[in-house]
């Protein structure tokens, strides 16, 4: 192809590029004419440098195209007016005329922020109970130890591992409530469960959970007279899946076992 | 007997609904007002917007209505996905714009912001929306109103400086409207008394 053509071609990516880069006017160029041009060459593209040449041409001018196709659609729109347009009416208004006009097409939100009676109670509680700053910024110390091991019964002293197993500890437990019942058939649940340490009724109320939920006892609820009583079975019955089972919450507060010891 | 008391049961429970729609229009709950679609649902019942339409004939009395607003396209006409609000139905006066703590400088400035943009295709400089408010306002009082309109979600600002319309604009300003009146308006001599 000839140098002239080349130059051209050139030319013709050289604005279509500054037009896309820049964001100028799409239509301020002659795509046809491009296109016509680019026609003409065709038949003259020799070897592989002119036919990239011609393709680069020809996607850029396809670049314009498309950028023409995107302002025609942004100008079809309702709500483009021309910015010049509207920048020199908004410099020409007085202050006052541009209210009233923006009033005219401004409906504000309705929205109300309320405290209630519920959460100024919830407040004063949050801030009844916040601690001082001091005392919530105070800063733990520690104390670096030297390394050191623990045996099996060490572990055992300090209650991280049991000496028994859980089925075993069941076992023992469901022997000591037949032992206390014996011919009476069933035993007040506080009267068994609590003893002089509060961590060890905690224990034995987890357990005996156990020994009704695994059939070893029963429980029998008297609502009216707010009796609890454990009914041990010799042979231990899980309950089958035909039957009615339900959950029992019983409580077992510190203050409760207060008064439990204080009255024995 | 029986079907008369079990109507006015109806009665009192659609009131009951309706009641709890306006709480949950009036009062904010979240950091924006308005209350979604789907929450109203939940709150309410499936024919919400039955609801709402009563709702609508209530406050309309008062010069209020129930808006719908959709944030995206994509979530097209289903109301679930919808926002709604109590505005105004009808239009503020000056001296009322005022006692909402608008000073009509103000209100100018806001009008004017939200034409740039739009006429802007979205999105404009701080700078450039700031010469144009310097024309008419003090210095302090426009950075001080631009950062009053980001506060309140009338726009928004990018970290390279931009402006965008935000939620508030969306729902409270008829931006078509809003155009066409700025293209119909006359500039009048200095003299000359305002538009009614």
């Amino acid at each position: 192809m000839e140098k002239v053509k080349r130059e051209k071609l050139q030319r013709i990516i050289e604005t279509c590029r500054l037009i896309v880069e820049r964001g100028l006017d799409p239509f301020s160029v002659d795509v046809e004419d491009f296109l016509e041009v680019l026609r003409e060459y065709q038949p003259s593209l020799e070897n592989m440098e002119d036919i990239v040449l011609d393709s680069e041409a020809l996607n850029q001018v396809a670049s314009v195209i498309n950028l023409q196709s995107e302002w025609i659609k942004k100008r079809s729109t309702s709500l483009y007016t021309d910015p010049f347009l509207i920048q020199e009416k908004l410099k020409a208004l007085d202050v006052e005329k541009l209210a009233r006009l923006f009033l005219k097409v401004w409906r504000p939100i309705v929205e109300l922020e309320q405290i209630t009676t519920k959460s100024l109670a919830v407040s004063a509680k949050y801030w009844r109970d916040l601690l001082p700053l001091d005392v919530r910024w105070s800063k733990t110390g520690y104390r670096q130890l030297p390394l050191g091991s623990s045996t099996h019964e060490d572990l055992v002293k300090r209650r991280i591992i049991s000496e028994k197993t859980f089925s075993e500890e069941l076992e023992e437990l469901w022997k000591e409530l037949l032992d206390r019942v014996g011919d009476k058939g069933k035993i007040l649940y506080q009267e068994f469960v609590y003893v002089e340490s509060y961590p060890e009724t905690l224990r034995r109320a987890y357990l005996t959970s156990f020994l009704v939920t695994y059939g070893y006892a029963k429980l029998e609820v008297y609502p009216f007279e707010e009796e609890i009583y454990l009914v041990p079975l010799k042979v231990p019955t899980p309950p089958s899946d035909k039957e009615n089972v339900m959950s029992y919450p019983i409580p077992i507060s510190y203050e409760d076992w207060l008064e439990w010891r204080k009255n024995r | 007997m029986a079907k008369k008391s079990l109507r006015m049961g109806r009665r009192d429970r659609h009131k009951v609904r309706v009641k709890r729609a306006a709480h949950l229009l009036f009062f904010k709950h979240h950091k924006r007002p308005g209350v979604w679609g789907w929450e109203l649902k939940k709150a309410v019942g499936s024919d919400y917007l039955k609801v709402l339409d009563v709702l609508d004939d209530l406050l309309s009395s008062l010069d209020l209505r129930v808006n719908k607003v959709f944030e995206t396209e994509e979530d097209g006409e289903n109301p679930d996905k919808a926002r709604f609000y109590i505005t105004l139905k009808g239009t503020l006066t000056p001296s009322e714009a005022k006692m909402c703590g608008w000073r009509i400088d103000d209100l100018a400035a806001l009008g004017v912001t939200i034409a740039y943009i739009i006429s802007k295709e979205g999105k404009a400089s701080r700078k450039e929306i700031e010469s144009l408010l310097k024309n008419k306002l003090p210095e302090w009082r426009v950075e001080q109103n631009i950062n009053r309109y980001i506060r309140l979600g009338y726009i928004s600002e990018d970290d390279s400086g931009n402006l965008y319309l935000d939620w508030r604009t969306n729902v409270e300003v008829d931006k078509k409207s809003l155009m066409d009146l700025l293209l119909l308006a006359k500039v009048e001599d200095e003299t000359s008394g305002g538009e009614e």
